[in-house]
C-alpha cells in the first residue's frame, strides 16, 4: 500500500467515488404496490448471463403460474417460469431491454385473469436438512439469479464456491444508485425473509458468517434487518458509508472485509461469496414456499410521471405497463425526456417503453430534461477528478486520450480492462466527456478484435495443417512411385538376367 | 396507449444519464474569483496603469486565442466562453511590471494564446504554462521594461496618476522617473552580491526593500499581497479545485533549502521569510504550478511536482543569473510533467503497484 492508502485506510475515510443527490425519498418511504396484472407478458429467453433458455411449451398451451415455460440450457444458465396463468400466445422476437433495440426471443403470454398457480417446487419446512447440493439445485430450478442487476445464474455462484472454500457471505444491500429503492423497501418490508434466504445460503455455502452491507442513508432498513438478524449470531448487519459505487460488489468487498478481489478474479479468491439481499429473499420463497422467481420489485421513478413508488411487478411487464400505471405527468415542462432502464449512473436508455421488465430490473426513470446534464464535450483540461474518484484507482483521463487516438492495445495496458463502467468518472468531468461511453467502445472493439484474431489463427492453422497434409501426401506418392519402380526395375532386370540365363543355358 | 416520444435525440447513449455539474468554465471561473481580491489590491497599490495594463493584457489574450480558433475553423465564441483564455491572460497581467507599456501587455497576451496554447492545438494540448511561456519570452526580449519597478502609488494617494495620466503612462508617453522606480528585494540583493556586498550589511542599509506581510511593496502587478493571494489559494482548497500537493510541495521546496543556507550562511543567503513573501512564490504557488494541463494527475506526481518547482526557484533565485525563478522553474517542472506522470501511476484496484494481479488468498 502506498503512504496515501496507509492515510486513509487509518482514517477510514473512502478516497474513492462520488455521492450524487440521492433522489430516493419521498418514492423509498411509499408503501409497496402491486402492478395490475397486464394483460400479456412478454418474458425474453435470455434475462441472465449464459446461454439462452430453451421453451418446453406450444404456442397455444395453456399454462398455470409457476410453470416452466422454458428450461435450463447448460450449465450456465437459468429456467423461465410462468408468472400468471395463461395461454402462450408466441413465441417470437420483442425489443430487447437494451440501447440498442435489437431484437430478441421472447414467450409471449397471454394472462387468462384467474392467476391461477399450477404444482410449486419442492418444499421443506427445514432447509438445513437438505445437503448444499440439493440447495443449489433447488435454487436453479427456481431460475433465481443475481437480482443486483447482473443477472449471474445464482445456482452456479452457489455450486462454484462450494467448492472454493467460502469463509465470508457478503450480502449486498448497498443500494447505491439514485432514484432507486427497491432493495430498501425489500429490507424494509421482507426483512425476516431475507435474513431467512441470508441463513440458506450461508449453510448452502458453508460460511461461518455474513456480513450483510447496507448504505447509512437507509436508517428503517438497517433497523428492520438488524431486528430480523437479532437471533442469529452468525449474521451481522453493517452500515457503510453512502458513497457511490458502493454495490459494487468489489468495493462492498473492500469496505466491509479490507480485502481486494484481485484482477481477473472472483471474490472467492479471497474467500468471499456475495449475493444481492432481493436474490437472498428469492431463495426463501423458493425453499420454503416452492416458488420460482416470478416478480420482483421495480422502483418507477422520475420527474416525468404522476405517480411514483415501488412497485411488485411479474417479470415479462412492458415499461408500458408500468408507465401506463404510473401515468406520465401533462405538463409540458414535465415531459418524458428519456426512459432509463436501471439507476441514472449505470442504467441503460431504452429505445422505446416496449420493452419487457426482466428479472434484473431494478428500476424505470422516466426522466425529464431538467434531471438530465445538458452537456456537450469539450476538451479535456486534465483536471484529474476523474482519477480521483475512480474507484478502480485508474486514470480515466489516460485511457480516454488512447482511446480518442484509436490506441486501443495503448488503453488496455492502461487499464481499460479493469474499468467496471461504474460513471464515476463522467459524472465528475468537467470537460463533459462521455468516458464511460468511449471505454465501453474501447471494449467492445478490443472483444472484436479478439474474435478476429482467433479466427485468424484458426484459418492459419488450417491453412498450415492443410499445407503439411499436402506435402505429406506428395511425400508419400512419391514414395510409392519410386518404390513402383524400383520394383518395375527389379522385375525387368530379373528377367533380363533370367534371359541372359537361359540363353547361356541354350548356349 | 401511445408510445412515449422522446423530446431528446441524446448524443451519448450510454449511463450515466446524470452529471455532478462540474465543468471548465465554472472552474476557471472559480480561479479568477479567486484571484480578485489580489488582483484588486494590485490595482489600488499602482493605480491606472495597472488596470490599464490588465484590461489590455486580457483583450490581447482573447484575440489571439480568436485568431486561433478562426484558424483551425472553429466557432470561436463558445471556446472564448469556457474563460480559460482569460485566465491565461489574467496570471499574465499580474506577473508583469505594473506600470509596464501597453506593447508589453499586447505582446505577452498574443505570444500566451497563440505560441503558449493555439499552437498545440488549443485547451488541454499545451505542454507548457502558456501565462509562464509568455513572461519568460517578454523578460528575455524586453529585459529593461520586465524589471521596470515602480514604488507603490496607491489609487487613493494624492499624487497618484488620475486616469488619463495613467492612460499615457501606459501608452508610454511619460518617462519613468528614477525617483519613482526601485529594484525588487530579490534584484536588490542580486546585484548588491554582485557588487561584493553581503546581505547583513545589504539589507540594514539605506534604500533596502524590506519584507512585506501587507503586500505593501514593489513587485509585478499581483503577485505583492501574499495573503490575499493565499486566501484565494485556500478557497481554491476548499473548493476542492486544486489539492494541497503542487502548492505545498513548491513552498516546502522553496523553504526548506531556504531555512537550511540562511542558517548556514545569512550573509549570503535570504530568510524563509524572505524567499516566501518576494517575488511571485505565493501566486506561483497557488496559482500557476497548480494549472491542471501542465501538472501531473497523481498525487505523488503532484509532490514530485511541487518540490521540484520550489527547489528550482530557490536555486535560481540565489545561484542563477536572474533575481527571480518561478517562472522558469515552472517551465522547466512542465517539461517533467509527461515523465512524471509516466513512472507515477496509482495503485489499481486487485493489483500490485507493478500491476500484476493480486495473488489469490489460499484457504487454509
Amino acid at each position: 500500500m502506498g503512504l496515501m492508502e496507509r492515510l486513509f485506510a487509518r482514517t477510514g475515510k473512502i478516497a474513492w467515488g462520488v455521492h450524487p443527490d440521492e433522489r430516493k425519498r419521498p418514492v423509498a418511504d411509499l408503501p409497496l404496490a402491486r402492478l395490475p396484472l397486464p394483460r400479456r407478458l412478454f418474458l425474453p429467453l435470455q434475462q441472465h448471463i449464459g446461454s439462452a433458455a430453451r421453451p418446453v411449451v406450444q404456442v397455444g398451451q395453456q399454462v398455470a403460474k409457476g410453470q416452466l415455460l422454458a428450461a435450463a440450457h447448460g450449465e450456465f444458465s437459468a429456467p423461465l417460469h410462468a408468472p400468471t396463468s395463461g395461454r402462450v400466445a408466441a413465441i417470437e422476437d420483442i425489443t430487447a431491454p437494451h440501447p440498442s433495440g435489437l431484437p430478441c426471443p421472447a414467450i409471449v403470454l397471454e394472462a387468462d385473469g384467474e392467476d391461477r398457480w399450477g404444482e410449486r417446487l419442492p418444499t421443506c419446512d427445514d432447509p438445513f436438512k437438505l445437503s448444499p447440493g440439493e440447495i443449489a439445485r433447488r435454487v436453479a430450478d427456481a431460475g433465481i439469479v443475481g437480482l443486483g442487476g447482473a443477472s449471474f445464474p445464482s445456482a452456479v455462484k452457489l455450486a462454484l464456491s462450494q467448492r472454493s472454500a467460502v469463509a465470508t457471505l457478503i450480502i449486498n444491500g448497498g443500494e447505491c444508485e439514485p432514484y432507486l429503492s427497491c432493495d430498501d423497501r425489500l429490507m424494509r418490508d421482507f426483512a425476516d425473509e431475507v435474513v431467512d434466504g441470508v441463513r440458506i445460503v450461508l449453510y448452502a455455502v458453508g460460511a461461518s458468517r455474513a456480513l450483510v452491507g447496507i448504505e447509512d442513508n437507509k436508517p428503517e432498513a438497517l433497523a428492520a434487518m438488524r431486528e430480523a438478524a437479532k437471533p442469529f449470531a452468525s449474521i451481522e448487519i453493517h452500515a457503510v458509508p453512502a458513497r457511490y459505487p458502493m454495490g459494487s460488489e468489489k468495493q462492498l468487498i473492500q469496505t466491509l472485509t479490507g480485502k481486494e478481489v484481485p484482477a481477473k478474479g472472483r471474490p472467492a479468491d479471497v474467500g468471499v461469496l456475495v449475493h444481492n439481499v432481493g436474490t437472498a429473499r428469492a431463495v426463501h420463497r423458493a425453499l420454503r414456499h416452492g416458488e420460482p422467481l416470478i416478480e420482483r420489485i421495480v422502483t418507477v421513478n422520475g420527474g416525468a410521471l404522476e405517480r411514483r413508488g415501488n412497485l411488485l411487478v411479474p417479470i415479462g411487464a412492458l415499461v408500458e405497463d408500468l408507465l401506463a400505471f404510473c401515468k406520465l405527468a401533462f405538463a409540458p415542462q414535465r415531459s418524458l425526456a428519456r426512459l432509463v432502464m436501471g439507476g441514472p449512473m449505470m442504467g441503460s436508455l431504452l429505445p422505446h417503453a416496449r420493452v419487457p421488465v426482466v428479472k434484473g430490473t431494478s428500476g424505470v426513470l422516466a426522466l425529464t430534461a431538467d434531471e438530465l446534464p445538458a452537456i456537450t464535450p469539450g476538451p479535456c483540461i486534465r483536471c484529474g477528478y476523474c482519477s480521483k474518484v475512480c474507484p478502480m484507482g485508474l486514470l480515466p483521463l489516460e485511457i480516454a486520450a488512447r482511446v480518442h487516438a484509436g490506441e486501443l492495445t495503448a488503453a488496455e495496458t492502461c487499464g481499460l480492462t479493469d474499468c467496471m463502467g461504474c460513471g464515476c468518472c463522467a459524472y465528475v468531468c468537467t470537460a463533459h466527456i462521455p468516458l464511460t461511453q468511449y471505454f465501453q467502445h474501447a471494449k467492445g472493439e478490443l472483444a472484436a478484435q479478439q474474435r478476429i484474431k482467433l479466427r485468424q489463427q484458426h484459418g492459419k492453422r488450417l491453412a498450415t495443417a492443410r499445407a503439411e497434409r499436402l506435402a505429406r501426401e506428395a511425400k508419400e506418392k512419391a514414395a510409392i512411385a519410386a518404390a513402383r519402380k524400383a520394383a518395375r526395375n527389379a522385375a525387368k532386370a530379373a528377367a533380363a538376367a533370367q534371359a541372359v540365363a537361359s540363353e547361356e543355358a541354350s548356349a | 396507449m401511445n408510445l412515449p416520444t422522446y423530446s431528446d435525440t441524446p448524443a451519448t447513449v450510454a449511463a450515466p444519464h446524470a452529471h455532478g455539474g462540474a465543468s471548465t468554465a465554472v472552474v476557471m471561473r472559480w480561479v479568477m474569483a479567486a484571484l480578485t481580491p489580489a488582483t484588486l489590491y494590485g490595482f489600488w497599490l499602482f493605480g491606472w496603469p495597472a488596470i490599464n495594463l490588465w484590461a489590455i493584457t486580457l483583450l490581447s489574450a482573447l484575440a489571439g486565442e480568436a485568431f486561433c480558433l478562426r484558424l483551425s475553423g472553429r466557432n470561436a465564441l463558445p471556446v472564448l466562453a469556457d474563460g480559460s483564455i482569460l485566465l491565461t491572460g489574467w496570471l499574465l497581467a499580474l506577473s508583469l511590471p505594473p506600470w509596464t507599456p501597453w506593447w508589453i501587455g499586447v505582446f505577452g497576451g498574443l505570444f500566451a494564446s497563440v505560441f503558449g496554447k493555439g499552437v498545440f492545438g488549443g485547451l488541454g494540448q499545451n505542454p507548457f504554462n502558456p501565462a509562464m511561456v509568455a513572461r519568460v519570452a517578454l523578460l528575455i526580449s524586453f529585459p529593461v521594461q520586465m524589471t521596470q519597478w515602480v514604488m507603490p502609488l496607491p489609487l487613493t494617494a494624492a499624487n497618484a496618476p488620475g486616469f488619463l495620466q495613467g492612460l499615457s503612462i501606459t501608452l508610454g508617453g511619460l518617462p519613468l522617473l528614477d525617483a519613482m522606480t526601485s529594484a525588487s528585494l530579490l534584484g536588490f540583493v542580486k546585484t548588491e552580491a554582485a557588487r561584493g556586498v553581503d546581505l547583513l550589511h545589504a539589507l540594514t542599509g539605506q534604500g533596502a526593500p524590506a519584507d512585506s506581510w501587507t503586500g505593501y511593496r514593489l513587485g509585478s502587478l499581483g503577485e505583492s499581497s501574499s495573503l490575499l493571494l493565499a486566501a484565494g489559494g485556500l478557497l481554491l482548497l476548499r473548493l476542492k479545485i486544486i489539492s494541497w500537493h503542487i502548492p505545498l510541495a513548491m513552498l516546502a521546496g522553496i523553504a526548506l533549502p531556504a531555512a537550511i543556507c540562511h542558517g548556514v550562511d545569512p550573509a549570503r543567503y535570504l530568510s524563509v521569510a524572505s524567499h516566501l513573501l518576494s517575488g511571485g512564490a505565493i501566486l506561483g504557488a497557488f496559482f500557476i504550478a497548480t494549472d491542471y494541463v501542465t501538472s501531473p494527475n497523481t498525487p505523488t506526481g503532484q509532490l514530485l511536482f511541487g518540490l521540484g518547482c520550489g527547489l528550482l526557484t530557490f536555486a535560481i533565485r540565489s545561484w542563477g543569473g536572474y533575481p527571480e525563478g518561478v517562472a522558469f522553474a515552472v517551465l522547466l517542472m512542465n517539461t517533467l510533467t509527461p515523465v512524471i506522470d509516466r513512472l507515477v501511476k496509482p495503485r489499481v484496484y486487485g493489483r500490485t503497484r507493478g500491476g500484476a494481479p493480486l495473488e489469490p488468498e489460499r484457504p487454509e
